[in-house]
């Protein structure tokens, strides 16, 4: 392997440990990662845009940002984000000033986003170079990307499955070494499903720890930004630089970000050791009817590795957990289709201006023309659980089963249960078109993952081996604000597995991904459905 | 609960001004019934004592000083309108249309 593209294969962390020392400059590293992205995107489809110029250009300012630390002294250099000159892929519904923000719609092809978002701001002030914009399912609805208006995603595991969504093109990005990082954002599981069915840690924080100013709504109410990385550190350092409170978005909370999320344990010992002691819930709801058995034993390994480390596991019920999937599925239409209805193609994004002065007329034509399928399935469905007379059936019940689900959480983690231990995904990655032909299978994707949504607790994802050559990701769920300790949970995991043999695969077809005259993911997904 | 019947869904299609084609309402008037049975579910909880979530975190009344701040640029909001004229955005007659 070249050694340009070697690097492209090292943590975080580690790439700014070698920045800061001088051994490689944000450029190179750039210039490395970007090769790798443009060559395979034709492959993978993980990206919608790359900004080269723009990228380089934040290169060299973090390049000169080093050196201006450096003639200062080492304090000035200890104080930079480590994220100071590293790439970072964002999802394609984060706003960038001047650039493209389409959602993975053709409602939004062709709008320019007029200002940063509130994280755009935040990543630019640590430094980070926005290397592009990443594929997603439209306005995130979806748990496959094949919902995208620009084609489907292909997981670096097996080309011809996909990544899990909706932030698949960012989960793709990052496990096939295009970036570090990657931001995402999770409704219902769109970090973590993802990060799961991809092999790399996503994170969900709490509802209201990252500001969503500048990123387009999908259901107010439990909409999360988050990072995708390589490891658990690597995630906490991007969450410690998109988080905090932002008053343009009244819904983010004033809760200190803790300072230690950029100094997990780089030491095993010193991660594993961490875990002695801790208490474990397993909720024995999560292991759902048609969990894959190759799943399961993988879920159940890893949770006798972790009672063999220390940490105490016990049985802990959720009983209202199997209402989470209906109830998810009136609250997040009915607030979808009330956040979209700003899609008119009056003020921006696609319109269709008809002849004879029917308005309306012009925007039933410009939202049948613009939205795809799922979005339109949810629309239907919030604008019916939200039309006279159905109110009180649909989603006022549902918001009531809500406060059940969040006290279901509430008495565990008042019992004492630092947290709780789950499957992130009852499956592995699927085959392009296995499930899109019904929608309610799709929507069975997200069962283990959209109970901490609607409590608006935080969760996050971590590889814990593999089922059929394909990754399976372990759920570790916490109260409210305990972002720090999942990711110390998610170390310690990552300590005490350290020498296990699947640790050092790497994405099975990532060489098949470099074939410049292989098929597109919609190719593939073509000749599958033949 | 009853189900939706194909003129239930053009009606719904219609209140969410989405154009719909015949093929689209046949598709969803299956899905969406097919949907709509797993809500269902629902009715096996007594929910008459439960007060709604409508938000997860107890924040309330974020209130702010009303002070003018710099916003966009005119030029800024326009970029992305398909018709302007002068200083405003072109919008479809919305009096003595149809649509009133």
């Amino acid at each position: 392997m070249p050694a340009a593209m070697e690097m492209t294969r090292e943590l975080g962390h580690a790439l700014a440990a070698r920045f800061r020392a001088g051994e490689v400059s944000s450029r190179e590293l750039t210039l490395a990662h970007f090769e790798v992205a443009e060559r395979q995107n034709r492959a993978i489809n993980a990206w919608l845009s790359l900004d080269r110029e723009a990228a380089l250009a934040q290169a060299d300012a973090a390049d000169a940002r080093l050196a201006a630390a450096r003639s200062e002294g080492p304090d000035a250099v200890a104080a930079l984000h480590p994220l100071l000159g590293m790439p970072v892929a964002l999802k394609d519904l984060v706003s960038v000033a001047g650039g493209q923000c389409t959602a993975g719609s053709r409602i939004l092809e062709g709008y320019v986003a007029p200002y940063d978002a509130h994280i755009t701001e935040r990543l630019r002030d640590a430094g980070a170079v926005l290397l592009g914009k990443t594929n997603m399912d439209e306005f995130a609805m979806g748990s496959s990307n094949e919902y995208s208006a620009f084609g489907p995603v292909s997981n670096p595991w097996d080309l011809d499955t996909v990544p899990g969504g909706s932030s698949g093109g960012s989960a793709a990005a990052v496990a096939a070494y295009h970036v570090p990082y990657g931001i995402g954002t999770d409704t219902g599981g769109s970090i973590r499903q993802p990060a799961a069915l991809s092999g790399i840690v996503g994170l969900k924080p709490t509802y209201g720890r990252v500001s969503r100013y500048g990123i387009v709504a999908f259901a107010s109410s439990l909409d999360q930004i988050g990072p995708l990385a390589r490891d658990s550190r690597d995630a906490a350092i991007l969450l410690h630089a998109v988080a905090g409170r932002d008053e343009r978005d009244s819904t983010s909370a004033p809760v200190p970000v803790p300072g230690e999320l950029l100094s997990l344990p780089a030491s095993d010992d010193e991660a594993a050791m961490w875990l002695r002691g801790k208490r474990l819930g397993l909720p024995a709801e999560y292991f759902v009817k048609g969990m894959e058995p190759g799943v399961e034993a993988r879920i159940r390994d890893a949770v006798d590795a972790l009672e063999g480390a220390g940490a105490f596991v016990e049985e802990v019920s959720l009983p209202h957990t199997d209402y989470g999937l209906a109830t998810y599925y009136i609250v997040v239409p009915a607030e979808a289709s009330a956040n979209l209805a700003r899609y008119d193609g009056v003020r921006y994004g696609h319109s269709v201006r008809l002849d004879g002065g029917d308005f309306i007329a012009d925007y039933l034509a410009t939202r049948g023309e613009g939205f795809g399928p799922e979005v339109k399935r949810r629309i239907m469905l919030g604008t019916y659980a939200l039309s006279a007379g159905y109110y009180d059936a649909f989603y006022l019940k549902a918001q009531k089963v809500r406060t059940l689900i969040k006290r279901d959480f509430d008495e565990v983690f008042g019992s004492g249960i630092d947290a709780l231990v789950a499957p992130t995904s009852p499956s592995v990655a699927f085959r392009f078109g296995a499930r899109t032909a019904d929608p309610v299978a799709m929507y069975l994707s997200d069962a283990c993952t959209l109970p901490a949504n609607m409590a608006g607790i935080a969760g996050v994802s971590v590889p814990c081996g593999l089922s059929e050559g394909l990754p399976v990701g372990l759920q570790f769920i916490g109260a409210p604000w305990t972002e720090l300790e999942l990711l110390r949970f998610g170390r310690a995991y990552e300590a005490i597995t350290a020498e296990a043999g699947w640790r050092t695969l790497e994405p099975a077809q990532l060489a098949l991904a470099d074939d410049p005259a292989g098929p597109t993911p919609a190719e593939r997904a073509a000749a599958l459905a033949a | 609960m009853a189900g939706l019947t194909r003129s239930d869904v053009e009606h719904v299609a219609y209140l969410a001004r989405l154009q719909l084609t015949d093929e689209e309402l046949d598709r969803l008037e299956g899905q969406l019934n097919h949907i709509l049975d797993q809500y269902a579910k629902l009715s096996e909880l007594d929910t008459s004592a439960i007060p709604p979530t409508a938000q997860t975190i107890e924040l309330e009344n974020i209130l702010r000083e009303d002070v003018a701040t710099p916003s966009l640029s005119v030029e800024d909001v326009l970029r992305n309108a398909k018709a302007t004229e002068g200083d405003f955005i072109v919008v479809p007659p919305i009096l003595g249309s149809e649509g009133n």
